[in-house]
């Protein structure tokens, strides 16, 4: 069982930092403390990515001279397709970022706060 | 020019204008508006194009740079998206049509970004429908809900805490779609909606398989606004500009309802779906409790917006349970009602918009007297009103007609109940807004001055935004007359042929 556990690590780590993200951004009051919750999720998924394209003992998918005259054989070589997946899902996580910070700017120019419970009293208060 | 590129000219058109009108925008403000419309034109044409071709000639494929399907990146479009992508970019070109007083009045000093914005979350929505490809979806969801983010805080008070939460809940939806499209790719080593298809029944009993399913289904119903997890769509359709309100109820919630249609019935075989793991049985109940709570709700709202957008919640119930019922019938009133739904949010969206425009307020105890003043607005708002409640010859008649058949055709007498039920309570909210504005006194008419009734002056809605609105309006009215044709020459085809 402990080995188990050992061996799949990469997996296990996953698991907690989206539970850690999770936890953010629903237990968190502060909204950039929320939106670095997101991230953390976020990054947990990238990195499920990545280890499910790893092999061990495999290098990085380039072709070597040698393998161009022979036959290439994929076992050797990681599978590059995660991984450049996970180049677009960085771009989108980093534009869902930029997006989110400037409606937290909006946020804080409106109510001057980044408490969700004082910008929940402030509209209760004016009614809206 | 041959129709075969139609398929991608659909999304890059508008894609590309997104950034052309925001470039155009640094010297000429005014240009935005036509170079918007040109665009979304072009799309239309588009779709059109495309709809016809799949009729006569049956599926198109489109191979992006030559590459063959498991490889590259593949553009499927056959029935079921065929009429989707014509319902969205029609009612995408009329909101956008109408958007041009509303915008200025609404949020001036941002034309140039807004329009920019709108011409990319038409394409992200276009894209994920038109698109043959599991992660291809994810980038084009991801461009759709990015652009909603934005178009949604540039509204009033509220919009920005709207669009936060929105922003907290839509990432994690879209993060679970991905997650899932990851346990469906270990398996398989594939990313093509057709390739997979074939791949996966082997693996049906796989532990990833399922998993990548749950995934799937919690990420959509996140983003669709299903019943439990709606709570960042009232706040969000109330504050947002009226524009973004009108563009954003009738499409984005449509095209994930469809994407779901996709996962569980073409991507997965229906026999998995439905016989293997009771999914849509679970589906079926979370629908009814979604509408049974959605019209309720609706009821408790004064704010007519806040009400529409608990209504919408409810019509995703529609849509979820004909998905679940997973017949003919069934599905075939689901399609139908995505249609309809459609239209008929689309113009009660921009009527509300128009009431905003003219009396910049949304109140409903306020709208006595109303229909004098703005006779053709309020005429368009009962006929969508009526085909929300289900009165035949509208097009809400037939879809709920059709859910009904499925539900019998199932034999869950409960959803007969379910649907019957909130029929009364959709009459008990639209009804209160038409009392208001036809039989209600006008508060206005009695004057300080000893009581003397004065007149109430006509006072439309400028051109722009009236026609746009009775366009839809009349749409509402052909969808139901002419819904027998809908069924035997579109929808008939879209639904699964083992039903």
């Amino acid at each position: 069982m402990f080995e188990y556990i050992v061996s799949k690590y990469n997996y296990w780590v996953y698991i907690f930092l989206m539970m850690l993200g999770l936890y953010g951004m629903i237990g968190k009051k502060n909204l950039v403390k929320k939106l670095i919750g997101m991230n953390i999720f976020q990054v947990a998924i990238i990195l499920f990515y990545i280890s499910i394209g790893s092999k061990v003992g495999a290098s990085i998918p380039i072709l070597t001279a040698e393998d161009l005259h022979g036959s290439a054989n994929p076992l050797h070589y990681m599978n590059p397709l995660p991984h450049v997946l996970m180049l677009t899902a960085i771009v989108v996580g980093i534009a869902t970022t930029g997006v989110a910070l400037g409606i937290i700017i909006m946020v804080y120019n409106r109510y001057k706060t980044l408490a969700e419970d004082e910008i929940l009293e402030i509209r209760k208060k004016s009614g809206v | 020019m041959t129709y075969e590129h139609f398929a991608v000219l659909i999304v890059i058109v508008p894609l590309m204008s997104a950034f052309a009108v925001a470039l155009l925008g640094w010297f000429k403000r005014w240009a935005c508006y036509p170079l918007t419309l040109a665009a979304l034109f072009v799309s239309f044409i588009c779709s059109l194009g495309i709809l016809n071709t799949v009729i006569s000639k049956g599926t198109i494929h489109y191979h992006f740079g030559g590459w063959e399907p498991p490889w590259g990146i593949e553009y499927v479009v056959d029935y079921l998206n065929g009429f989707m992508l014509v319902m969205l970019s029609f009612i995408a070109l009329v909101v956008a049509i109408y958007s041009k007083r509303s915008i200025e009045q609404e949020i001036p000093e941002k034309i140039v970004p807004y329009y920019s914005i709108f011409l990319l979350l038409v394409a992200g929505l276009i894209g994920i429908t038109v698109t043959g490809d599991l992660f291809n979806v994810f980038v084009f969801l991801e461009i759709a809900s990015l652009a909603a983010y934005a178009l949604i805080a540039v509204g009033e008070d509220g919009a920005p805490m709207a669009a936060f939460n929105y922003v907290i809940m839509g990432t994690v939806g879209a993060c679970f779609y991905y997650l899932g499209i990851g346990y469906v790719y270990i398996v398989t080593g594939s990313l093509n909606m057709a390739d997979l298809s074939q791949l996966l029944p082997n693996l049906y009993h796989n532990k990833a398989v399922l998993v990548g399913f749950a995934l799937f289904t919690v990420g959509i119903a996140v983003k669709m606004g299903l019943f439990p997890l709606h709570v960042w769509l009232p706040d969000s359709y109330t504050y947002a500009p009226s524009v973004t309100s009108a563009v954003i109820a009738p499409m984005f919630t449509k095209v994930m309802a469809y994407l779901m249609v996709r996962i569980f019935f073409t991507l997965f075989k229906p026999y998995f779906s439905i016989d293997l793991i009771p999914i849509t049985q679970i589906l079926t109940w979370v629908a009814a409790g979604g509408i049974i709570a959605g019209s309720i709700l609706a009821i408790a709202q004064t704010d007519l917006k806040r009400m529409l957008a608990y209504s919408s919640i409810a019509n995703i119930g529609y849509i979820v349970l004909g998905i679940g019922l997973a017949n003919r019938m069934g599905l075939t009133g689901s399609l139908l009602h995505i249609l309809n739904h459609a239209f008929m949010k689309g113009t009660l969206f921009l009527v509300a918009g128009g009431i905003m425009y003219k009396m910049g307020m949304r109140d409903i105890t306020q709208f006595r007297g109303l229909h004098k003043k703005m006779p053709f607005t309020m005429g368009t708002f009962t006929i969508a009103a009526l085909s929300m409640i289900g009165i035949p010859p509208t097009g809400g008649f037939f879809s709920k007609f059709y859910l009904v058949l499925g539900a019998i055709d199932a034999r869950q007498w409960a959803f007969i109940v379910v649907l019957l039920i909130s029929s009364l309570l959709n009459a008990v909210y639209f009804f209160r807004i038409i009392e208001n504005a036809y039989l209600e006194p006008p508060v206005t008419a009695y004057a300080t001055d000893g009581g003397t009734h004065e007149e109430i002056k006509r006072d439309e809605l400028p051109l722009s935004m009236l026609i746009p609105t009775l366009i839809l309006a009349a749409g509402v009215v052909l969808l139901g007359i002419f819904n027998e044709r809908i069924i035997a020459f579109i929808i008939r085809f879209a639904v699964p042929a083992s039903f």
